[in-house]
C-alpha cells in the first residue's frame, strides 16, 4: 500500500530545475533508500516529501489525500519525523531536546517522561539524559537527534545521510541499532544514503537518483543485481563494467566478445548487439595456475590474469586484474597469503556465466 | 591634581551619604533608560526576527538601514524627536516635550535599531536547517519562532547590554527633549554636563563614577545570566 506518493514533482532553485520526479511511492511498512551522488537531489526530495519545501509543480498524496494547502502540510508534518544530516540540537539538556516534539504536540506529564525514557533507551543513551546537548560527541548527538524523532512515534521517518561524518565504529554501532529499531517499531522509513554498504544493510527498496531525477527504482536485490544503466551499475558498485559485442546467442546462453576474448553469459540479446557486461568483484574467484591445471573449477569463464594492482581494504584485498580486459576481484587475507599474490604475478580468474549481468548499450 | 583628588573624595562622600538629590537623579536615569531598553527589546527583537526569517524584495536594503541605525547620533535623534513633539509638531498634542516621557521616547528610538540589528544577526546566525528541523518536529509557526528566539538567547542578551549601554550613557537627546529640569527630568548624564559647565568638578566626578558603577552592575548581572553554563 502506498503511504506517500509524489507525481510530476518539479522543484526549481534560482532558475535551475533541481528536482524533476515523475513518480515515487513510499510503501507502508517498508524501508526505502534514496541513493545517488552528492547534488542528486536526495535532500531536496526528502524536504519536499516531508512538507517542508513547497514544490513548484506536482502533486503529493499522503494516504491518498492530496497535500496542497498549508493546513494539510502541517497536518502531515505531525505524523512524520525528519532527521537531518547535522544533529541540530538545542542548547538545552538531552532530555529537553528529546521532549521537544512532544511539547509542540501539547503532550504533557508522565506521557512525556515515558516516551522520552523509552526513546533514549532504544538508542542506548539513557545515561545522557541530564547532559547539556552542547557537550556531546558527534555520535552521541546523532543518537539524540534520532531519539528525538522516534519519541514522536511517527508513521513515517525520513533521514538525510544518517551516518555522515561519523567514525567507522560509531557508524557501525549506530547502523546496527537503527536496523533493530526499524525492525522492531515497523515504522516506514525513507533514508537518503550514498553508501552501498548502508543501502544493502538497511533498505528493502531503492530508488537511484541522478541530477534531480530517479533513474531506477526497485527492490534492493533488483537494483544491485540488475542495474539497467551504466550509471546505476557504477553507483551500486559492480566494479567491472566491460564493453563488448554479442557474438552468438542461443537458448539463453550468449558469447560476448570483449577485447578479442570471449565471455559466456546468460541472457538473450541478439548477435551483434553492443552490451556492457557487469561483474561484481565478489563473484570472481582467484586461484593459482597449478590449481587450474588440476581442473578445480566448474566456472564457464576461466582466464589467465596478471595482477596489475593490489589495494588493501580492511580485512580483504581488492585486486585489479588484467585478463586482456580489466577485471576487479576481492580476495580474503588467507587466500592472499596462500596464493602469494604480488603485483605482476600471473593468476587465474574464473567466474560463472550466471554472474555476468549484461546491459544492452543502445539504451 | 588636587582638584581631582578633592573631586573623588567629594564623590564618595555623596555616594556614601546617599545624598537625596544624587539618588533621585540616579533612580530617574535607571527608570528612563530601563524603560526605553525594555520597549526597544519588544520592538527590536520582533522586527529583527521577522526580517531575519522572511524573504522579501529589498531585504538587503532594509538590513543596511537597520545596521546604519545602530550608529544613530543621539543629537540627531534629539533634533527629530523635538520637532515631532514640538507644540505645533505632528505629535504636539501629546504635550510631552521636556518630560521624562519624551526622554523615554528618544532613548527608545536610539536603542531600537541596536537591539534590532543584533537580534537580526543572532537569528540569521542559527543553523539554516534548524527552522526546518523544528517545523518537522511538529511546531506551529509561532512555536518555531519562540524556540529560535530562546536558542539565540546569548547574543540577544548582548543586544540588551548594547541597547542599555547606548542609552544610559547618552546625553544629547536627553538634554534636548528633557530639558534637564531639576528634580524632574535631570539624569546622570545631563547633570554631569551641567555641573562640569558650572565648574563643580567634584559633583561632576561623583555623577560620572555613579554612571560607570551603574553600567558596570547592570552588565555584570546580564553577563552572569549569559555565561551561566547550565542549560535551563
Amino acid at each position: 500500500m502506498n503511504m506517500l506518493t509524489v507525481q510530476n514533482l518539479i522543484v526549481r532553485r534560482g532558475g535551475a530545475t533541481v528536482l524533476d520526479i515523475s513518480e515515487l511511492n513510499v510503501l507502508q511498512g517498508r524501508i526505502l533508500a534514496l541513493i545517488g551522488p552528492n547534488g542528486a537531489g536526495k535532500s531536496t526530495i526528502l524536504l519536499t516529501m516531508a512538507g517542508l519545501l513547497k514544490p513548484d509543480q506536482g502533486k503529493i498524496y499522503y494516504h491518498g489525500n492530496p497535500i496542497d494547502s498549508s493546513a494539510s502540510r502541517s497536518n502531515m508534518r505531525r505524523s512524520i519525523s525528519v532527521v537531518f544530516q547535522e544533529p541540530l540540537l538545542l542548547n538545552a539538556s538531552v532530555y529537553k531536546n528529546v521532549a521537544l516534539g512532544l511539547k509542540f504536540r501539547h503532550i504533557t506529564g508522565s506521557e512525556v517522561e515515558k516516551r522520552v525514557d523509552e526513546s533514549l533507551e532504544y538508542f542506548g543513551i539513557s545515561s545522557l539524559a541530564k547532559r547539556s546537548a552542547k557537550t556531546l560527541s558527534g555520535g552521541e548527538a546523532k543518537r539524540v537527534s534520532l531519539a528525538r524523532a522516534f519519541a514522536l512515534k511517527p508513521e513515517l521517518i525520513m533521514m538525510d545521510e544518517a551516518f555522515n561524518s561519523l567514525d567507522p565504529p560509531t557508524r557501525e554501532g549506530l547502523m546496527e541499532d537503527l536496523r533493530h529499531i526499524l525492525e522492531k517499531t515497523k515504522i516506514t522509513a525513507v533514508l537518503a544514503l550514498h553508501d552501498r554498504e548502508e543501502t544493502l544493510r538497511l533498505a528493502q527498496d531503492v530508488s537511484v537518483m541522478d541530477a534531480g531525477k530517479i533513474v531506477q527504482s526497485g527492490t534492493t536485490a533488483q537494483i544491485f543485481n540488475q542495474p539497467d544503466s551504466e550509471f546505476v551499475a557504477n553507483f551500486v558498485g559492480t566494479e567491472s563494467i566491460l564493453e563488448g559485442t554479442v557474438n552468438s546467442s542461443s537458448g539463453g546462453h550468449m558469447a560476448v566478445s570483449i577485447n578479442k576474448k570471449a565471455i559466456e553469459a546468460v541472457g538473450d540479446c541478439s548477435a551483434g548487439q553492443k552490451v556492457y557486461c557487469c561483474l561484481r568483484p565478489e563473484n570472481v574467484t582467484v586461484s593459482s595456475q597449478s590449481e587450474q591445471i588440476h581442473g578445480k573449477t566448474s566456472a564457464r569463464n576461466v582466464f589467465e590474469a596478471k595482477v596489475s594492482k593490489v589495494i588493501r581494504q580492511g580485512f580483504f584485498y581488492k585486486l585489479m586484474l588484467d585478463c586482456g580486459f580489466p577485471l576487479v576481484a576481492y580476495i580474503t587475507m588467507p587466500s592472499y597469503e596462500d596464493l602469494e599474490i604480488a603485483e605482476g604475478k600471473t593468476v587465474v580468474a574464473s567466474f560463472k556465466a550466471t554472474a555476468v549481468h549484461v546491459i544492452s548499450r543502445e539504451k | 591634581m588636587e582638584l581631582i583628588i578633592q573631586g573623588i573624595i567629594k564623590a564618595f562622600d555623596l555616594i556614601i551619604s546617599f545624598d537625596p538629590e544624587v539618588m533621585g537623579i540616579t533612580w530617574l536615569s535607571l527608570k528612563i533608560s530601563g524603560t526605553a531598553t525594555l520597549i526597544s527589546l519588544f520592538i527590536g527583537i520582533s522586527i529583527g526576527t521577522v526580517v531575519a526569517l522572511t524573504n522579501f524584495y529589498g531585504k538587503r536594503l532594509i538590513i543596511s538601514l537597520i545596521n546604519t541605525g545602530m550608529g544613530l547620533p543621539p543629537v540627531v535623534v534629539g533634533l527629530f524627536v523635538t520637532i515631532l513633539i514640538w507644540r505645533n509638531g505632528p505629535l504636539g498634542f501629546l504635550e510631552i516635550l521636556y518630560t521624562p516621557s519624551a526622554m523615554i521616547l528618544a532613548q527608545t528610538v536610539i536603542a531600537t535599531p541596536i537591539v534590532m540589528g543584533i537580534s537580526l544577526a543572532a537569528i540569521q546566525n542559527l543553523p539554516p536547517n534548524l527552522r526546518l528541523q523544528i517545523l518537522s518536529l511538529g511546531a506551529s509557526r509561532l512555536q518555531m519562532v519562540w524556540v529560535l528566539i530562546k536558542e539565540a538567547r546569548l547574543p540577544l542578551l548582548a543586544a540588551v547590554m548594547a541597547g542599555f549601554g547606548g542609552v544610559i550613557s547618552e546625553v544629547g537627546a536627553s538634554i534636548m527633549v528633557g530639558g534637564n529640569i531639576k528634580g524632574y527630568s535631570r539624569v546622570l548624564t545631563t547633570a554631569t554636563v551641567m555641573e562640569t559647565g558650572k565648574g563643580n568638578f567634584d559633583i561632576a566626578i561623583a555623577l560620572g563614577i555613579i554612571l560607570l558603577l551603574l553600567a558596570f552592575f547592570v552588565n555584570l548581572i546580564l553577563t552572569q545570566i549569559q555565561q551561566r553554563q547550565n542549560p535551563r
